[in-house]
């Protein structure tokens, strides 16, 4: 037997580096009301063909996965205590065809009837029957109108449907319908070598690349127990430094621009392209993508890389000093910013928000911290943290993080060892591993099963904007639509991140 | 703020220039006018659809508009409507969850219209080809006009690929439904 928090299970052997007890349904349920009370945050929850799993993570007692069997098909919804996981038990429904007893919302999720079969993970069969419409929440009272937006929206950005309730200019309700971008990754998984199953996952989420690569790189280490060099470590947190740099710096750019402040947005465009073409000029590709792969890294900085990216590092700083300047001292960008689309802590810290979401709402948890994986924690960096959860909120995380990322490129050239850039990769074997990691948005996970001819089993990525994008709905409202865009973009979720 | 302005006018132009390979380009730009005022009179007005993308090809969409490559600078422009639009380009593989808004788009956007699909994926479905939830590349559901590669196609590749659609013989007219 193992514990977690107060929580027994039976621990499974070869499940690495966090424990996976088997717990039966009693177990399970009050699994699901520790969550409820706020004991513990819920790191993820899929299913595979036998059970559903559930990772918990504590800020102290650290992180479990915890599985219960479930040859019926059915398990004790968690959804019903713990609304973050109702979205992620729609999404077993649509691709397990498992039943969350207990749950209030059994509406489909991922499954929009456009595929030619059910529940293409589990027990599948070619779809006969009719699809429903979605049915959309309803919303009575006087004067209430809908506005539909989406699924192709008006800027290039990735598809979703708003349907949003106003009254007059206030929205009253905001409901997401999320799901277009759904290709299948997970059964595209199922039975992929490492190196294909490496590059799908360096695609789930385009602007991720890295985290993502990253945390698949590190499930499968788990798994196959493979001890990464260290400079492949370092390598690695250059490569995820390069990248939420390029990200914040030009995302801060696209909240200015929704407030119609396009200074920035023209200035910000700038030092993002400069980082790109500095990871290019380093790896080889703008965004890094297939860079990291299962055992290390597979490209090493170039001889005149460190030159090039400290030259990067004295012509960013100021720069993007004075552009804070700016952002700071002008008051008709602030007056769209200030006091719009708040999240209040609380609900951050009940759905587990990750990234700048929840750190500008006060939860202040970063996987490079809370877990230290290398070389984060030989490194020295703050965890910026505020209270407001405003859109203005959201932005000075993101300054800050620029900050500390700026100085963390720095201190990884000062200090990167020599050494080699990828371990062995030992002869077929099998294993279950797990990793979180920050991204730039916030915690990935990635849980893995490896067969024993080292094929992938079953593999579950989950996206931060799991726990963000049903804030978004929160945040929104009492807002005016036309601040849609601005709390949206502060948010910033990754839509094919979220639907896989 | 008066500071970066004015720094900003007595500063060399960022855009990059358009010299080899972009020479090439150059050569396509003098001609630009011309193939573009036949074709539509003074410019191309350009709808992005995503149907399905990781947000990769997106992510460098979107560099098309920064000092570096400023695309509207060669009369090409992106905007909010398909009803607007003289060409689609199309990321993403198709979805079965994006097809029929796909095709809406498609059907919604004025003759004579072009499809380019940009990015591996838009091409043939890359690597999610296979699945379940996928219908292919665009071609699959809308007929194409251009391709360009990549995973992500670099800007520069977007630029020098959108600016041959304007050079492309203008064979290409669709109407009817896919």
């Amino acid at each position: 037997m193992g514990r977690f928090l107060d929580l027994e299970g039976a621990a499974i052997a070869g499940h690495r580096p966090w424990p996976r007890f088997v717990v039966d349904v009693e177990q399970w349920r009050s699994a699901a009301h520790r969550l409820a009370d706020g004991a513990c945050a819920l790191g993820g929850l899929w299913a595979d063909s036998e059970s559903v799993h559930m990772a918990l993570i504590d800020a102290k007692a650290g992180r479990a996965v915890f599985s219960l069997p479930c040859p019926d098909r059915r398990f004790p919804s968690i959804g019903q205590f713990h609304p973050p996981a109702i979205r992620l038990e729609r999404a077993i429904a649509d691709l397990f065809g498992f039943v969350a007893d207990g749950a209030s919302d059994t509406r489909p999720w991922l499954d929009h009837g456009r595929w030619y079969l059910t529940h293409p993970l589990g027990q599948w069969t070619q779809r006969t029957a009719p699809f429903e419409p979605y049915r959309f929440l309803p919303s009575e009272g006087e004067g209430l109108h809908q506005i539909a937006v989406g699924p192709v929206h008006a800027g290039i950005i990735e598809p979703g449907h708003f349907r949003f309730t106003a009254q007059g200019e206030a929205v009253v309700r905001l409901e997401e319908r999320l799901g277009y971008t759904h290709k299948g990754v997970e059964w595209l998984m199922a039975g992929a070598d490492l190196s294909t199953a490496a590059k799908l996952s360096g695609r789930v989420s385009g602007d991720s690349t890295v985290a993502y690569a990253l945390a698949f790189a590190r499930a499968s280490e788990a798994a196959l127990g493979i001890e990464v060099p260290d400079r492949a470590h370092w390598l690695r947190a250059l490569m995820g430094e390069l990248e939420r740099l390029a990200n914040h710096i030009g995302d801060i750019g696209a909240i200015c621009n929704d407030a119609s402040f396009a200074l920035i947005h023209a200035h910000c465009g700038i030092l993002r392209e400069k980082i790109l073409r500095a990871a290019d000029f380093c790896f080889g590709h703008r965004l890094m993508r297939d860079c990291i792969v299962s055992g290390g890294v597979a490209v090493d900085l170039p001889g005149d890389g460190r030159a090039r990216l400290l030259a990067l590092l004295e012509e960013l700083r100021p720069y993007f000093a004075r552009i804070v300047d700016l952002y700071d001292n002008t008051a008709s960008l602030q007056d769209r910013t200030v006091g719009t689309g708040i999240l209040r802590p609380e609900l951050a810290e009940r759905f587990g928000a990750g990234g700048f979401v929840g750190r500008a709402s006060g939860r202040a948890f970063d996987a490079r911290r809370s877990l230290a994986y290398p070389p984060y924690d030989v490194l020295a960096f703050d965890v910026p943290v505020l209270h407001e959860g405003d859109v203005n909120a959201r932005v000075w995380i993101r300054i800050r993080e620029v900050e500390q990322s700026l100085s963390l490129v720095r201190q990884i050239l000062e200090r990167a060892p020599e050494g080699s850039l990828c371990a062995e990769r030992p002869h077929a074997a099998g294993g279950e591993g797990v990793a979180l990691v920050e991204g730039f948005r916030g915690d990935v996970l990635v849980w893995l099963r490896l067969d024993g001819d080292g094929r992938v089993a079953r593999c579950h990525l989950r996206d931060p904007s799991w726990f963000q994008w049903p804030l978004l709905e929160i945040a929104i409202e009492g807002n005016i639509v036309a601040d849609f865009p601005l709390c949206n973009k502060s948010f910033n979720c990754s839509y094919s991140g979220h639907d896989l | 703020m008066r500071r970066l302005f004015l720094e900003s006018i007595a500063r060399a132009p960022l855009p990059e220039k358009l010299p080899p390979p972009d020479a090439e380009l150059v050569a396509l730009a003098a001609e630009l006018d011309a193939a573009a005022r036949r074709k539509l009179g003074r410019s191309l007005s350009i709808r992005h659809v995503d149907a399905g993308s990781c947000n990769g090809c997106e992510l460098e969409t979107h560099a098309l508009q920064n000092a570096f490559y400023d695309l509207e600078r060669i009369g090409l422009r992106f905007v909010a409507s398909p009803r607007h639009a003289d060409v689609l380009l199309v990321t993403g593989p198709v979805t079965r969850n994006m097809r029929e808004a796909l095709e809406r788009t498609w059907q919604a956007t004025p003759d004579p219209k072009w499809v380019v699909a940009a990015g591996d994926c838009a091409i043939d479905g890359g690597l999610f080809v296979r699945s379940y939830a996928v219908s292919g590349g665009v071609e699959a559901v809308i007929p194409v006009d251009l391709r360009i590669r990549g995973c992500p196609p670099r800007p520069m590749d977007l630029l020098s690929g959108l600016m041959a659609l304007l050079q492309a013989p203008r064979a290409t007219k669709h109407d009817g439904r896919p």
